[in-house]
């Protein structure tokens, strides 16, 4: 089994050193309690908080690569979506018109004010913006929280089908232990800046 | 021929409408009174302090001296630049970005004045020298602070959006472009304002105390639209590479929003 994420030795503010390696189509779901550094371990793999230790995308090293490329490709969701043009359209240059079939919209949503939309409907749009870059790794920070379970599954079956057919490995921080049965090839559980396997 | 002379007691009528003002402003606690009346101490000071400064200077019109003049505006005008800030660069930083940008953009469009256009017998006569560096650091130091100023606030504020631009694989200068647009903008405005009213709701000072010193309104006229003209370069681009610079130095070199580099 050939790594599509490594990570080594990965140290940052109040988390690691901690070592885990994602396989290509692989989802890695963590939980933990708030302050465990989840989001912080998200966002140093994401590049976005300065770190120590080794991160690999398909044996290509982070460092190795220009910042915005790495992201592009190891890309982050964070827990809050945030928008910065009038119209959701503003925000894509190009999408996947059946995944944002699949997310329950009509090709009418770039039209659609960002003020009127609901953090739901947002999240989703927000999962749809970051697929436009075709990342190799998804980092989700709690990417449901938001949703009712109609839409749950719609986000859920996004992935399924992302991992089935172009090999995304996803590491999915979610507190809903029904959904990590449903969704996780394994399952880890952080605490205190640490991982472990859950058990 | 000069100007009519103005005597001390000229100075002390014009005083009273100051100190006017202030009794008001403590009578009806408007609290400015105590600053206005400062602010009064402190234009009659400095100035007195200039004019002393500059008729030693005139006498003594060496370039060392012309020079060192200059350079004392500059590090005051950087002074001024930083302390309007509200979120500075921490460190070397903070003053430097701002004086560093003023210093090219206000001393090139000077030399380039005095050694090209203006040409006074030497070139750096202070008559010319100082005032026209004078006018020149003043403008440019407001257009860099109120850039500075906007940059630094905006990404403060900003800063999830910022980082949600760099989450989708944005370079650092994709994700503050907008705001850096924003803030050369703000720091333009005042003299595209100054240009465009110019002559029709206001008469600018220079042009105004060389027609008061009995100079022929064409000729002040001139002079005060190639001073527009030079304050409009000057402003532009010390506000450009102000706003440059701090922008580069908002991020490091993984493309991180680096806020922490902030007071």
């Amino acid at each position: 089994m050939t790594a599509r994420l490594t990570i080594k030795q990965l140290r940052t503010l109040h988390v690691g050193p901690l070592d885990l390696q994602l396989a290509a189509g692989e989802c890695v779901v963590i939980a933990g309690p708030s302050g465990a550094g989840k989001t912080l371990l998200l966002r140093a793999i994401a590049d976005l908080d300065a770190h120590d230790g080794e991160l690999l995308l398909d044996g290509e090293s982070c460092a190795a690569m220009k910042a915005h490329q790495w992201r592009q490709r190891v890309a982050l969701l964070p827990a809050e979506s945030q928008w910065w043009g009038e119209r959701i359209g503003l925000h894509f240059e190009d999408y996947d018109a059946k995944l944002l079939e699949m997310l329950g919209f009509g090709p009418e949503v770039m039209g659609w004010e960002v003020a009127h939309c609901s953090t739901g409907e947002r999240q989703r749009l927000a999962l749809l913006r970051l697929l436009q870059n075709g990342p190799s790794v998804l980092l989700l920070d709690e990417p449901t929280a938001s949703l009712d379970a109609a839409n749950v599954a719609r986000v859920e079956a996004v992935i399924e089908r992302l991992r089935g057919e172009r090999g995304v490995a996803v590491l999915w921080v979610s507190h809903d232990t029904a959904q990590a049965e449903r969704i996780a090839s394994r399952r880890l559980q952080m605490a205190a800046g640490r991982l472990q396997e859950a058990g | 021929m000069g100007a009519i002379a103005l005597s001390a007691w000229d100075l002390a009528l014009a005083s009273t409408l100051v100190l006017l003002l202030a009794f008001i402003s403590w009578r009806m606690r408007f609290g400015i009174g105590r600053q206005l009346l400062i602010s009064a101490l402190r234009t009659t000071l400095q100035l007195l302090l200039i004019g002393v400064i500059l008729k030693v200077l005139f006498d003594n019109a060496t370039l060392l001296w012309v020079a060192l003049l200059a350079t004392l505006m500059l590090l005051i005008a950087g002074r001024e630049v930083m302390a309007r800030q509200e979120r500075r660069f921490a460190g070397w930083w903070g003053y430097g970005a701002g004086t560093l940008s003023m210093f090219v953009s206000s001393f090139a469009v000077t030399l380039l004045a005095l050694a090209v256009l203006i040409q006074p017998d030497p070139w750096y006569l202070p008559q010319y020298a100082i005032p026209l560096l004078g006018m020149l650091l003043g403008n440019t130091m407001n257009g860099i602070s109120l850039g500075l100023d906007r940059l630094t606030g905006s990404a403060w504020q900003q800063r999830q959006i910022i980082e949600a631009r760099l989450m989708l694989g944005q370079s650092a200068a994709q994700a503050i472009t907008d705001i850096r647009r924003e803030s050369i903008r703000v720091g333009l405005v005042p003299i595209v304002n100054a240009m465009a009213a110019a002559g029709v709701i206001s008469l600018p000072g220079m042009m105004t105390g060389q027609i008061l010193a009995g100079a022929p309104p064409l000729e002040a006229v001139k002079y005060q639209i190639l001073i527009m003209f030079l304050i409009a370069a000057g402003t532009g681009f010390g506000t450009l590479g102000a706003v440059w610079l701090g922008a580069r130095r908002l991020f490091d070199e993984r493309e991180r929003l680096r806020l922490d580099r902030l007071k």
